[in-house]
């Protein structure tokens, strides 16, 4: 027990020795989670001060584009500008000073009348009279063609950004076309421009229903989801410093010293496993206190963890232990720091990653899906998650901390055979 | 005290034996010194006695006790000085050696007094709460050897303890050598300094390719040796004036 106190002394003599290094530690976690949390908390707000700039170029000037328009405008995420040139405005977003640019077509509004028109007077002659479709059908049809919206968009933008905003324009494009079929078939059917045949409000309607604790709805925000998700990404990373620590005491002898001494491996992960895991929890508690104080004073949602904090520290606790445990084997297993440093960055952004800090796990593909259940920082966001957002309890989160615990000690497991088996006498 | 039998290392991706059947017997309270040119096998010979590395083959036994059978005991039993500084730099003299001493379950007063005791002996007590990284090397050749020596163990082995330290730091550290040696402790020692060993050591053994080449007292070494005045002159004769530079 002396030895594991004098280790973890040491391990706290070396840390507070570097400046640098514990401001890393705990202020760059900080930095991370205030700077992710301003870019991402625009796609949590239903209205953003931020619009998008996009071009239009209206060569319909009828309904349908005034519609678009309108649309457009009342979504407040874009500031619409209008080009008179469809290639001017393809090469002004492929040079990328555009992120879209839509080219409404020629004769949009007045095409899809009639195209709304032929097709409702097709149903109305069906309920008509025998003379009436003999008469009728001697009619030529004028054939009308297919119009399309044109999307240019900057090769660089996102994926989910096209994607939303093509979904956004059909939908708008769906609505007018409703609106023209309700509008065609009121004038079929009554002379009275002024009586209301159909009701064209929404019928159906969503509501989404959120849990609730102590008759208080739990609504997710951006605060909700990047503090957890990121102060997870920050427990991890802390495998760099510690493995570093480890490398360190490789190149500099003291390892050497430390084999010859009466003093088990074990021991000396030991020390290192007790300071580190407090430096996890104090960075822990700085992260809850920027997301409690400091970001409702940056006009972002407060992260609200009242009733929340032993089930929080718990899992801070283990999610610290399994980083600990990868960087304690890191570290055993690298050579040199260029080895250790870089790869446990990478590591942890991959980790992240497949863990669904970045991209939630469900729209990933199977496979991924799968090794994202591996995934230490998946079973920590989950618990996290759990806690914040799912209003959890400690029986919903012991699935995950056991596995977080079981992979300390499998990891720190193999570090202690990997240096037995690599320095056996 | 330390009896070695047909020991030998080879390491891995290497053609030839670093160490190659070796046997020597070193008598307890003795001062041995190891000598051998660059690459004569050296440092893995007391590598091996510090279980740091395997040996190939052979075994060892030091104050009767074998690493496989009393691993604590006989690391409670020995000291290493090695060749680099195996100190934190950012810690102070003394915080490394309260480290060092805690590993062999030293603590409290009585180590923190040791230390001073040793501190004072070696010239450096007024530095012990220095920071080692703003040290001299002669002086952090001085904290190396007192933080393997905390524990009083009864085997010291020193890998070229006075390699790159001026000559006072030398002399301090080698009559601090022979302070311990008087109160029991053995040593074996590796060196480049020919005159430093001859006037120190009370036995010598000249390594050269892994092999032991001769043995003895380095009086007697120099009266066998025709026309050698000194164990250099019985070290260039056995060894020959070849570089033996390796890669």
């Amino acid at each position: 027990m002396h030895k594991l106190w004098a280790s973890t002394y040491k391990e706290f003599l070396l840390l507070s020795r570097d400046i640098g290094g514990i401001a890393i530690l705990f202020v760059m976690p900080l930095v991370l989670i205030v700077t992710i949390t301003l870019i991402q908390d625009s796609t949590f707000k239903t209205v953003s001060d931020t619009k998008i700039p996009i071009l239009i170029v209206d060569k319909d000037q009828g309904s349908v584009s005034q519609t678009i328009f309108e649309g457009l405008h009342n979504s407040n995420s874009f500031e619409v500008i209008t080009k008179p040139n469809e290639s001017d405005a393809r090469d002004l977003v492929f040079a990328g000073n555009y992120q879209l640019a839509i080219v409404i077509p020629e004769n949009l509004s007045r095409d899809l009348e009639i195209k709304v028109d032929q097709n409702v007077q097709r149903i109305i002659d069906k309920f008509a009279l025998e003379e009436d479709i003999e008469t009728d059908s001697n009619e030529v049809v004028k054939s009308i063609e297919a119009k399309e919206v044109k999307l240019y968009f900057d090769p660089a933008a996102q994926l989910s950004f096209k994607s939303s905003v093509k979904n956004g324009i059909d939908k708008m494009i769906s609505q007018i076309e409703t609106q023209s079929i309700y509008k065609a078939f009121q004038e079929q059917i009554s002379d009275d421009p002024s009586e209301v045949i159909f009701e064209t409000d929404k019928f159906i309607a969503f509501k989404e229903i959120m849990p609730v604790k102590d008759n208080k709805e739990i609504i997710p925000n951006s605060v909700q989801h990047n503090v957890p998700a990121w102060t997870l990404f920050a427990i991890f990373f802390i495998i760099v410093p510690l493995s570093i620590n480890i490398v360190k005491e490789k190149s500099q002898g003291t390892f050497v010293r430390l084999r010859t001494n009466p003093v088990s491996y074990a021991t000396v992960l030991g020390g290192k496993t007790v300071l580190y895991l407090i430096v996890c929890l104090i960075q822990f508690v700085l992260m809850l206190l920027v997301g409690v104080y400091f970001l409702p004073a940056i006009g972002l949602p407060q992260l609200e963890v009242s009733g929340k904090l032993p089930l929080l520290f718990t899992v801070a606790f283990f999610a610290g232990l399994a980083a600990i445990g990868l960087g304690l084997l890191l570290g055993t297993i690298a050579k040199t720091q260029e080895q250790s440093a870089p790869f446990g960055a990478t590591f942890v952004v991959i980790l992240a990653a497949v863990g669904g800090v970045w991209v939630p796990v469900f729209i990933m593909p199977k496979f991924m899906q799968i090794l994202s259940n591996i995934s230490p920082m998946n079973w920590g966001l989950n618990a996290f998650y759990d806690v914040f957002l799912r209003n959890g309890s400690f029986l919903d989160i012991l699935p995950e901390i056991s596995l977080l615990l079981l992979f300390f000690i499998l990891t720190i497991g193999f570090a202690i055979i990997y240096n037995e088996k690599k320095n056996a006498v | 005290m330390i009896a070695i039998k047909q020991i030998a290392k080879k390491y891995k991706g290497a053609d030839q034996y670093s160490v190659s059947d070796l046997d020597l017997f070193i008598e307890a309270k003795e001062i041995f010194g190891l000598l051998g040119p660059n690459g004569a096998g050296k440092t893995t010979l007391i590598s091996m006695l510090c279980a740091l590395i395997q040996p190939t083959s052979g075994t060892f036994t030091i104050d009767g006790l074998t690493y496989k059978k009393h691993k604590n005991q006989l690391k409670q039993s020995i000291g290493i000085v090695p060749q680099e500084y195996a100190l934190y730099p950012s810690l102070t003299a003394f915080e490394n050696l309260t480290y060092f001493g805690s590993m062999y379950g030293l603590k409290g007063k009585s180590l923190a007094e040791k230390i001073n005791r040793h501190l004072e002996y070696l010239g450096l007590l007024q530095f012990a709460h220095k920071k080692i990284e703003t040290f001299s090397g002669g002086m952090k050749r001085r904290i190396n050897l007192i933080a393997s020596i905390l524990h009083e163990p009864k085997v010291l082995f020193l890998d070229e303890p006075t390699v790159g330290v001026d000559v006072q730091s030398k002399n301090v550290i080698i009559e601090f050598l022979k302070a311990l040696n008087k109160n029991g402790t053995t040593i074996v020692y590796t060196s480049h300094h020919l005159n430093e060993a001859e006037s120190f050591c009370s036995k010598v053994a000249i390594i050269d390719h892994g092999q032991l080449v001769i043995e003895g007292d380095p009086k007697t070494l120099i009266a066998q040796q025709e026309g050698a005045h000194n164990l250099e002159d019985v070290f260039l004769s056995i060894t020959g004036k070849a570089l033996r530079d390796h890669a």
